[in-house]
C-alpha cells in the first residue's frame, strides 16, 4: 500500500521556493530518512504531508487530501515536529487524559507502561520536565497510538546521546513493525543510518537522490588510501575524494561504472586500504557538497579541510 | 529542571479515576473531542473559575462586615415605600451578581484574546493539530468558554453566594432588631436566581459577536492581539466623527456592549416610571421582545460569520 504519494508538490513563501516539484512515493512498512541542509524544504514537505501547510500539486496521504481532511487523517498519522511543542502548562496525567479522550486509537495502558519505565511523574507539568523527559513523554503518547504513519521532524534535536539512543531504540523495538511507516528528518544522520530502510536527499526544494538502504550499501564503497596509492585509486573514478589525517578517502559509486562488479572493485580497492560502506553524511557531502552555491555543503568540506 | 526536586503545588486528581469512563475506540462519539477540548481549556485557564470564586469570597467578606449596620438600616427602611424597600434590600444581592458578571466579562475578553494566539506563540498548536480534533471543534470549544462556561460559572457561584448572604442576614436580623421576615417576603426566593439566569443568557447571546471578534483577532494577530482588537474600532469611530461629524459606529459599539438591557428588560412599569435596575420584578422581563429584536439576530449572524472565519484561519495558521 502506498502511504504517501506526492506529484509535483510545490510551495513558495513569497519569492522563496521551498518545494520545487517534489515527487515522492512512500510504501507501507518503510522507514524513510529525509536528509537535507537547513532550508532545503524538509519541514515544508512534512508539513504538507501533515496538512499543516497549503501546497500546489498532488498529494495523497493514506488516500486522503491532508489539507482538507487533517482531522480524519490524524486518526492514522502521528507526528513529533519538535520536542518543544507539548504545551508547558500541561500535566502528564492531563496529556494522557486528553489524548485518551480525543484519539480513537490511543491505548492508554500502553502509554502508562512506557511512562512507568521512565522517571516521569504523572503530576509533573511539562515545564518541570527536562528536555529528554519531554521527548520521552511525547514518544510514549505517540507510541501508544496505533497509527499507520509516524512523522518525525528532528525528533532528537537538543537531546543528549543517551536519550537519542533510547529514542530510536524504543521506536524500533516497541513501535515499528512491518505494517507501520515512518518518515524522519534529522541532521544526526549517523544515528538513523542503521534504522532506515530508505534514504532521500532533498536540496533547494527538490529531491536530488533517493535509494533504498540495501541499494545504498551495495552501490557505494569507501576506501581510505595512503598517499602512494592515491593516483592508482583515482584511476578507478571515485565520485568524491576527501583528505583525512594525511590519507585520502575515496568514495565510489558502482552504478557509475557498469563494467566493474562490486566484488571486483572491492578486490581492487582492498589493495589500497580498508574498504567499507560510507556513512550517509559522507555520501551527502559527496553528492551535494561540491555544488556551486550550496553553502552548507561547502562549509562542511572546508571544515574537514581545516581539520586536516 | 529536575521534577523530583519540585514539590507539587497542588493535589492532582488521580488519572485513573478521570479515565474510568474509558470508551471503546469504536464508540468514540462526536461530542467527546468537544468535551475534552473544553476540559483542556479549563486546565490551561484556571482563572475561568478561580477569578469569579475569589471575587465572590471577597464580596462575601465585605458583606459580613456590613452586617453590623443591617439592623439599623432595616429600621430606617420600615418607614419607606415597599418598592424602595425592595430596591434597598435587593441592592447587596444584585451588586454581588453584577460584580461576578463584570469579572466574568473581563476574564472572557482576555481569555478570548489569548485563546488562538497563545497556542501559536508557544508552538503547542503543532501538538494540538497532531490529534484528530478538527479546527471547528477547537474554535467552538474555545468560543464556548465565554459564551457558555463563564455564564454557568457565574450562576453556580452567585446562587450559593446570595443564599449564604440571605442566611447570614436572616441570622443577624433574628438576633437583633427584627425584620427578617421582610427580607424573605420582599425578596422572594428564586426571584433573584431567575432574573440572574435570564440576564446571563441575554448577555451571552448579545455579546456573542464581541467574543467572535476577539477570537478572530487572536487567531489572526501575530502580536499584540489586544491592540488589534481595540484600536481598529476606535480608529473607525474617530475617523467617522472627523470626516462626517456623525457617530453611528460609536453608538453601534455602545449598543453592542450595553444595548441588551433596553431590549430584554422593561425598565418602565405600567405607570411609565423608570425602575431601578437593582431590583427587576419577573414581570419586567421581556424575552419575547428580546427574541424578536433584530439586534439579537444580526449579532448572532455576525458572531457565526466571525467564528467561521476564525475556524478557517486556524487551518492556515502556523506557529509564530
Amino acid at each position: 500500500m502506498t502511504v504517501i504519494e506526492a506529484r509535483g508538490l510545490r510551495k513558495a513563501f513569497g519569492t522563496t521556493i521551498a518545494l520545487d516539484g517534489v515527487n515522492l512515493q512512500v510504501e507501507e512498512g518503510h522507514i524513510l530518512g529525509l536528509i537535507g541542509p537547513n532550508g532545503a524544504g524538509k519541514s515544508t514537505a512534512l508539513n504538507a504531508v501533515l496538512g499543516l501547510t497549503r501546497y500546489q500539486g498532488e498529494l495523497k496521504v493514506l488516500g486522503r487530501d491532508p489539507w482538507s481532511e487533517r482531522d480524519q487523517l490524524m486518526c492514522d498519522v502521528c507526528f513529533i515536529a519538535d520536542v518543544a511543542v507539548l504545551p508547558r502548562w500541561l500535566r502528564v496525567w492531563q496529556a494522557l487524559d486528553y489524548v485518551a479522550g480525543v484519539h480513537p486509537r490511543f491505548d492508554r495502558a500502553k502509554a502508562e507502561g512506557f511512562l512507568d519505565r521512565t522517571t516521569i511523574r504523572r503530576t509533573s507539568k511539562v515545564r518541570e520536565l527536562s528536555k529528554g523527559m519531554v521527548a520521552q513523554l511525547h514518544l510514549a503518547l505517540v507510541m501508544a497510538i496505533d497509527a499507520k504513519l509516524l512523522v518525525l521532524d528532528e525528533p532528537t534535536l537538543g537531546l543528549d546521546i543517551l536519550y537519542r539512543k533510547q529514542f530510536y531504540d524504543s521506536l524500533l523495538n516497541d513501535y515499528y513493525d512491518r505494517s507501520r511507516t515512518i518518515v524522519v528528518t534529522t541532521h544526526q544522520v549517523e544515528e538513523v543510518q542503521q534504522v532506515l530502510t530508505d534514504l532521500m536527499f532533498i536540496d533547494r526544494g527538490r529531491i536530488v537522490f533517493a535509494c533504498s538502504m540495501e541499494e545504498f550499501e551495495s552501490r557505494y564503497l569507501e576506501v581510505m588510501v595512503n598517499p602512494e596509492h592515491v593516483a592508482a585509486a583515482r584511476a578507478l573514478k571515485p565520485i568524491h575524494e576527501r583528505p583525512a589525517l594525511g590519507r585520502s578517502i575515496l568514495l565510489f559509486d558502482l552504478k557509475a561504472d557498469h563494467h566493474v562488479e562490486r566484488r571486483q572493485l572491492a578486490g581492487l580497492l582492498s589493495g589500497f586500504g580498508d574498504v567499507r560502506t560510507p556513512s550517509i553524511a559522507d555520501l551527502f557531502v559527496a553528492l551535494l557538497g561540491n555544488k556551486p552555491g550550496n553553502q552548507s555543503g561547502e562549509a562542511r568540506s572546508n571544515d574537514e579541510g581545516a581539520a586536516r | 529542571m529536575n521534577p523530583q526536586s519540585n514539590p507539587m503545588p497542588e493535589s492532582p486528581r488521580d488519572p485513573q479515576i478521570t479515565d474510568s469512563r474509558g470508551i471503546a475506540p469504536a464508540a468514540m462519539s462526536a461530542t467527546r473531542p468537544m468535551y475534552w477540548s473544553v476540559r483542556r481549556e479549563l486546565w490551561e485557564n484556571r482563572s475561568i473559575y478561580i477569578a469569579p470564586l475569589a471575587a465572590g469570597v471577597v464580596y462575601l467578606l465585605g458583606f459580613m462586615i456590613s452586617l453590623i449596620w443591617l439592623p439599623r438600616s432595616m429600621r430606617e427602611l420600615a418607614a419607606q415605600h415597599p418598592v424602595n424597600q425592595q430596591v434597598a434590600l435587593a441592592m447587596p444581592y444584585s451588586h454581588a451578581a453584577m460584580l461576578l458578571m463584570v469579572i466574568a466579562f473581563i476574564v472572557g475578553v482576555f481569555y478570548s484574546l489569548d485563546a488562538l494566539h497563545g497556542e501559536r506563540r508557544d508552538r503547542s498548536i503543532l501538538f494540538w493539530k497532531s490529534l484528530p480534533v478538527s479546527d471547528l471543534t477547537t474554535v467552538l470549544s474555545k468560543a464556548s468558554i465565554p459564551l457558555v462556561v463563564l455564564p454557568l460559572v457565574v450562576f453556580a457561584i452567585t446562587v450559593p453566594l446570595q443564599l449564604i448572604m440571605r442566611l447570614l442576614a436572616t441570622a443577624v436580623l433574628s438576633l437583633g432588631g427584627g425584620g427578617a421576615s421582610t427580607l424573605w417576603t420582599q425578596l422572594p426566593l428564586f426571584q433573584l436566581e431567575l432574573v440572574l439566569l435570564y440576564s446571563l443568557t441575554v448577555i451571552s447571546l448579545w455579546h456573542a459577536p464581541l467574543y467572535g471578534w476577539l477570537l478572530l483577532v487572536s487567531g489572526w494577530a501575530r502580536r499584540a492581539p489586544f491592540l488589534w482588537a481595540v484600536l481598529p474600532p476606535l480608529v473607525i469611530g474617530v475617523f467617522e466623527r472627523i470626516a462626517f461629524h456623525t457617530s453611528y459606529f460609536g453608538s453601534l459599539m455602545h449598543e453592542r456592549l450595553g444595548g441588551f438591557a433596553a431590549v430584554a428588560f422593561d425598565l418602565k412599569d405600567k405607570n411609565g416610571v423608570t425602575l431601578d435596575p437593582h431590583f427587576i420584578p419577573l414581570s419586567q422581563l421581556a424575552p419575547g421582545r428580546f427574541l424578536s429584536s433584530p439586534g439579537l439576530w444580526v449579532g448572532l449572524i455576525v458572531a457565526a460569520a466571525l467564528l467561521a472565519a476564525a475556524v478557517r484561519l486556524r487551518r492556515y495558521r502556523e506557529p509564530i
